[in-house]
Order: structure tokens, then C-alpha cells, then sequence
């Protein structure tokens, strides 16, 4: 069975690859007026604020965090800066129940779903407070209460998870979709490819958004693929597709807000295609001088999301000098201060090594934790993390493993 | 009780776990209409839907992924992987995902609902690319549970308690045995324990270790040595990850000898992983060196398999030579 519905023609007739080009939605100018004939998408000054005001957090977060790295705080970080407006406008158009699952630079739509700047810091440090237990690296952050899958550091493997993950919301008929986000480095992996086809074969709500910030580490979209970027691919799976201007919060939010009305109403996936600009490293372990230029990046800093939609709203009379004085002032000093707090929380308890591998511990995973307890004791200055909190009563029976 | 090859009790277990909670979902390449190639699936689509029962596209890490994300969600995947030989372009799912959803989330989510099925093993002249049993591969993956029946009373059981175990289980099936295994199968819903092995025929000389296919050849070994005077205790290991040490050592501790099989490659095999663990515990105990009879360090051949696997003789060689020592 064929799903073409092909004509025959008669002379070998090469359709060429490179004939179109996707257009980009765009509706607010960087001067943050509208574009002629543009209509900007009904967000109320409220809304419009709370975007606003995560865009801030996220970029006062990111500054503070990358410092703290290169203070030897944190060992590790990666920034949104430059990605503000495609994840936080995209954030926003979802129902806050709706599932996120994220690549690693999404931490605006965390922060837009209500994720404390506590909640931020004490999965950095990993502390007992974290709720992933100090088994990541910082960044990986997770939460079931908002509705934002855990992040896992092996690239794209969401991409399908948020197909089944859809599909089980389908299934389950409480009009909820899945948003899955990734750059556009990722979407050369296999599993993007797994999870548009299984999608549109399966009518599955989930919207695929790519992150096309022009680099993946240190190489290059055009080195990345030679097609007119992420979007087209969407033709090869009969998918809806729109490409939008990443950079315009107004843009991505409609866009991202028709995208889950068709994902929703229609058991319809979407690929949406955000061309921005990763305006920082990939992360504090990258050097962008190496491989790309300072006017190439002083050009994109001119079409900075956060500035554009402070001028539209102030435009609006939404906003003002003073305020965004006072906003930027208080959230420097509540990172500070949630940081230096974070940091001297105590390590998670030494069972969190062996609980969660499955529901209960293992009989072998009890007698590794038991000969480890006993280690420490005999060794508790070589592991002060843990040595106060092993008792120094409880059984001291094991001797090694397996001993005899 | 109706007497089932180990088709029809797979079959009746996910008919079973499927009537009991409509949760519970079975997809892979050819599983619906079909009902998989080797109808594993059969009629399951008809009486539960499309939507319960469904074909996937060619495509093991999407398969895989999807099952991982339908896991998260709270559904309860039966994933078909059509030949445990192609599990591999899934190897990053399972083992880098479904492995450590619950570790790295610090329990925030889980894909516990997860079981992922898949014919392995050879004998059915299926060459190198339809006869690998890759169960080692994935028993150094903290996370997984991995399970493989001997016939098809055990497999409806532990296929059972895999569905419905909350971690994510690897169910290995020995396809050579698809027709070939039938006996006695209870009709009603029953579960066999996971992680826990069976001793199936008590001894007092030498214990005999398999999973799967190779259980049968054990038994047809300790015929043979029995002849000879030879008392084999035999075990069903049946759960290779977590693996039940208790059961074995404590055959050991009154045996003294142990000879595992198993039909993967020597090298890095989890007769390894037993036998180093056995001698932990057993040291002082032990009449004879642990020995292994395996396949070899090759690929699985296609014309020459009759001499590749452990067969009867090369156990029953192996206990000879254990009590010999």
C-alpha cells in the first residue's frame, strides 16, 4: 500500500532540493514597533510581564552562574542568553500542564513555569535539597510538579520520548500535548527523525521546537546540514511547519500558541523552527573566539530578544527605566544571596548512591552500601561529605564483599 | 491447564495484561494486524484496538524512545524488538534512558511500566545476524531487569511480573523454542518472581547453571551424567539482572562444583560475572574450578551452529571433567 498519490510523467524529471526556502514569521521590529500589517497576538499586560520578567531572571541568572563557574563555584553551566524570546515566548503559549522535555539551554521555561531561584541552585550544587539528588551535572534540572522532564545530558534521546509521551497524553484524552526542545545540532541525530515520522504516523499532539541558534559546540549550521535549515524536513514527514523569527518573543508566542491548538484539536504534530543565536558559549567549558568572529557576534547582540521586547513594552507604557532599575537589583541580589545559601547545604545522605537504580535496593546494592559504610568509618577524613552521617554504631559485620 | 508452546503463553500473558488494564500497550515493527513475525501478537489488535496494539516504522531507537516517553507518562509499554540482534540501534534508549530515568530524576519519573520483548538465541540456522543472545551487554547496566524463560509456563508467569514489575524489564525470548517448548500452562493470571532463581532438579554432586534455550540442554546433560553416577543439581537462573547469588551459592556450598552455560561468547560473558562472584563466596567450598561452557569468542556462524553452541555433550564433557579435578 502506497500513501503518493503520484502522477506519471515520462522524461527523468529531477525535482531539486534547493528550489525553495521556508519564509520566517516575524512581527516585532528590534526598535520594538510592529512590522507593517503586523498584528500583535493578544497578551495582556500581566502575561506580557511574566515573560518579560523571566527573559530578566533567566539572563541575570545566566551572568551570575557563568561567573560563579569561573570562580570555581560551580563546575559547570550553560547559558540561554541570546535564546531568551524562542523559549520563553514558546513556554508561554502552552497550558502550564502540558509537558516540557527539554534539551539542556531551557531553563527560561522552567523558570516561566514558577522554578524558584532556589530550586535552580540547589540542583547546581547539588545538595540534599536537589530533587535529582546530586547525580547530575549543573543544569540538569527537573521538576513533576511543573511539568518539566528531567534533563538528560545524551543529545536528542527526548525527542522520541516526547512522541510516546503525547501519545500516552492522547490516549488519555486530557487535552494535554507534549513540547519537545532541541537545537538544531541535535536534530542530525537519529531519534529526531524517529520521533517526526512516529509522530505523523500516529497522529501524535507534540510540538518539535528547534532551537536553530547557528551552532552546535563549535561547528556551524552549514556544516551542520546543507538543506534551508531544520524546517523543510517537516515536508518529508507531511508535517505542519513554521519558521519564525527566535528572537521575536510576539512571533514565537503566536506561533507556539496556533501550534498547540492544531497539536491539541487535531492530534497533529508541529515543527517549529526558531532561527536565533546562542550569544554565549555552549557551555562554561566552550571558547566561541575559536571558532567564530566578534562582529558576528556583536551583529546578533544587536538583535537581542530581551531588549526588543522591553522597547514593545514600553512602547506600551507596560514598562519603564525604573522599573526594570529595580526588577534587575533585586534579582541580582536574590541569586546571590539563594546561591551563597545553596552552596553550604549538606551533600544528599550517602543511601541516595543506591536508592532509585530501581524501586527498592537490591540485595547487592544493600551489601555495596554496608561495605562502603564501613569503609568510611575506618577512613572518615577521606570522605567528609559523608563521614558525620555515617553511624558509627550500626553494624560493622561486613568486611568486604563477600568476605567469609 | 492447556497444554501451549511458548508462543501461545506469550500471547495469553499479553491478552491477559492487557484485558486487566488498558494501560498496558504492545507496538513494534509488524505487531499489529500481523501480529509479529512470529505472531507472538496474534489477535491482539482485533480485540483491543489500533490504538492498544499497533505497528511502529522500521526504526528500533524511535521505538524504543517512544516507549520510554509512553513509560514516563504513566502507560504501560510492551515494546517488540523483532530480533534481539537489532536491539542495538535501540542501545542508547535502554541503556543510557530507561536505565537511569528514575536515578537522575531522583525518582521525579520513572519509566518502571516498561517491558521490552525480544527473540534471541540460536539453532534456528539464523546466522550471525538472527541468533545473538546480548544479555550480558546490558546486565552491566544498573537500572534494567532482564528476564528469560526456559518454557512456556515460566514465560507467561515471568512475562507476567515483567509487565507489571515497576522497572523497566528486558524479556528475552528463546525463539528456538517458540514451537518447539510446549507443556501444561495455567489459563489463569499468575506471576512468577523476578530476580529469583529456580532450583529444577535437586543434586548432591555438581550444580548446573543456564537460562533460557540452554536450561534444556543442562537437563539433557545431567541425563547423561546421572547414567554415569554422576547426582547434578539444576538451576534455572531465569533473572540475569538482578541475578539471584543466594540461590546459587548456597547449591555450591553443598555441591562443591558448578558448571554454567550459556550460549554467548566466553569473553565477557555472565558466566564471568557468576563464577566470580561464586568463588567470593563459595572459595573454600569448592571441589573443582568454576567452569563454562559457552559459545565462542566469533560470531554467531550459520552453517557450522551445531558445533558453535554448548550442546549436551559439551556439558556433559565440562562435568566430567569438574569431577575428574
Amino acid at each position: 500500500m502506497t500513501t503518493t498519490t503520484s502522477s506519471l510523467v515520462h522524461s527523468p524529471t529531477f525535482l531539486k532540493g534547493d528550489e525553495f526556502s521556508i519564509d520566517t514569521f516575524a512581527l516585532l521590529k528590534q526598535d520594538g514597533s510592529l512590522f507593517e500589517g503586523a498584528t500583535a497576538p493578544e497578551l495582556d499586560r500581566e502575561k506580557a510581564l511574566r515573560i518579560y520578567h523571566t527573559m530578566v531572571f533567566t539572563r541575570v541568572l545566566d551572568e551570575r552562574m557563568l561567573a560563579a563557574q569561573r570562580q570555581g563555584r560551580l563546575s559547570f553551566y550553560m547559558q540561554c542568553t541570546g535564546e531568551e524570546a524562542a523559549v520563553i515566548g514558546s513556554a508561554a503559549a502552552l497550558d502550564d500542564e502540558d509537558m516540557i522535555m527539554a534539551q539542556y539551554r531551557e531553563q527560561g521555561a522552567l523558570a516561566y513555569r514558577g522554578f524558584s531561584c532556589d530550586e535552580f541552585m540547589n540542583q547546581m550544587f547539588g545538595n540534599e535539597r536537589d530533587y535529582g539528588k546530586g547525580r547530575q551535572m549543573p543544569i540538569h534540572y527537573g521538576s513533576a510538579k511543573l511539568h518539566y522532564m528531567t534533563i538528560s545530558s545524551p543529545l536528542a534521546t527526548q525527542i522520541p520520548q516526547a512522541t510516546g509521551y503525547a501519545y500516552g497524553q492522547k490516549l488519555a484524552g486530557d487535552g494535554h500535548c507534549t513540547i519537545t526542545y532541541f537545537g538544531e545540532g541535535a536534530a542530525s541525530e537519529g531519534d529526531f527523525h524517529a520521533a517526526l515520522n512516529m509522530a505523523t504516523v500516529h497522529k501524535v499532539p507534540v510540538i518539535f521546537f528547534c532551537r536553530n541558534n547557528g551552532y552546535a559546540i563549535s561547528t556551524p549550521a552549514v556544516e551542520q546540514f546543507a538543506a534551508d535549515g531544520v524546517a523543510p524536513r517537516a515536508f518529508g514527514y507531511k508535517m505542519r511547519v513554521i519558521r519564525v523569527d527566535g528572537n521575536d518573543v510576539l512571533a514565537v508566542y503566536q506561533a507556539t500558541l496556533e501550534a498547540r491548538r492544531l497539536a491539541v484539536e487535531h492530534n497533529q504534530p508541529v515543527l517549529i523552527e526558531a532561527m536565533t543565536y546562542r550569544l554565549a558559549a555552549h557551555s562554561s567549558s566552550d571558547d566561541p573566539s575559536g571558532y567564530r568572529s566578534k562582529k558576528e557576534e556583536e551583529a546578533w547582540r544587536e538583535k537581542d530578544p530581551i531588549l526588543r521586547m522591553r522597547r514593545w513594552l514600553e512602547s506600551r507604557e507596560w514598562w519603564s527605566d525604573e522599573e526594570e532599575k529595580a526588577l534587575q537589583e533585586r534579582l541580582r541580589r536574590e541569586v546571590l544571596e539563594t546561591m551563597k545559601v545553596a552552596q553550604k547545604r549538606p551533600a544528599p545522605p550517602l543511601e541516595s548512591l543506591i536508592t532509585d537504580v530501581y524501586d527498592t535496593p537490591t540485595p547487592q546494592l544493600n551489601e555495596q552500601l554496608k561495605a562502603l559504610e564501613a569503609h568510611i568509618r575506618r577512613y572518615p577524613e577521606a570522605y567528609p561529605k559523608s563521614s558525620s552521617r555515617v553511624s558509627p554504631t550500626s553494624s560493622s559485620a561486613v568486611t568486604g564483599q563477600g568476605g567469609h | 491447564m492447556a497444554n501451549l508452546n511458548l508462543l501461545q503463553a506469550i500471547n495469553q500473558a499479553l491478552d491477559i495484561a492487557m484485558a486487566a488494564d488498558e494501560k498496558v500497550l504492545c507496538f513494534g515493527e509488524d505487531v499489529g494486524g500481523f501480529g509479529g513475525v512470529f505472531r507472538a501478537t496474534s489477535h491482539l489488535q482485533e480485540k483491543y484496538g489500533k490504538a492498544r496494539c499497533f505497528n511502529t516504522p522500521l526504526v528500533e531507537q524511535g521505538i524504543i524512545g517512544f516507549a520510554n516517553g509512553l513509560a514516563a507518562q504513566g502507560s504501560t509499554p510492551v515494546a517488540e524488538i523483532q530480533f534481539a540482534d537489532y536491539i542495538f540501534p535501540a542501545f542508547d534508549q535502554i541503556v543510557n534512558e530507561s536505565a537511569k530515568f528514575r536515578y537522575r530524576s531522583g525518582n521525579l519519573f520513572n519509566v518502571g511500566g516498561l517491558t521490552i520483548r525480544a527473540p534471541y538465541g540460536g539453532g534456528i540456522a539464523g546466522g550471525l545476524y538472527h541468533s545473538q543472545s546480548p544479555e550480558a551487554y546490558f546486565a552491566h547496566t544498573p537500572g534494567l531487569k532482564i528476564v528469560v524463560p526456559r518454557n512456556p509456563h515460566q514465560a507467561k508467569g515471568l512475562l507476567l511480573a515483567a509487565i507489571r514489575d515497576p522497572n523497566p524489564v528486558l524479556f528475552f525470548e528463546p525463539k528456538r523454542l517458540y514451537r518447539a517448548s510446549t507443556g501444561e500452562v495455567p489459563e489463569s493470571d499468575y506471576q512468577l518472581p523476578l530476580g529469583e532463581a529456580e532450583v529444577i532438579k535437586e543434586g548432591s554432586d555438581i550444580t548446573l547453571l543456564a537460562w533460557g534455550a540452554q536450561v534444556e540442554v543442562m537437563e539433557q546433560a545431567a541425563e547423561l551424567a546421572e547414567k554415569e553416577g554422576i547426582s547434578c543439581e539444576i538451576i534455572d537462573l531465569r533473572s540475569i539482572l538482578p541475578w539471584d547469588a543466594e540461590t546459587v551459592a548456597t547449591s555450591v556450598l553443598k555441591t562443591g562444583r558448578l558448571v554454567i552455560s550459556h550460549e554467548a561468547p566466553l569473553t565477557g560473558g555472565f558466566a564471568g560475572e557468576i563464577a566470580a562472584t561464586i568463588q567470593e563466596r563459595c572459595f573454600l567450598y569448592l571441589e573443582s574450578p568454576i567452569s563454562r561452557v559457552t559459545g565462542m569468542d566469533t560470531p554467531f556462524p550459520l552453517t557450522l551452529e551445531k558445533e558453535y553452541l554448548p550442546d549436551r555433550l559439551k556439558v556433559f564433557e565440562a562435568i566430567k571433567a569438574s569431577m575428574a579435578y
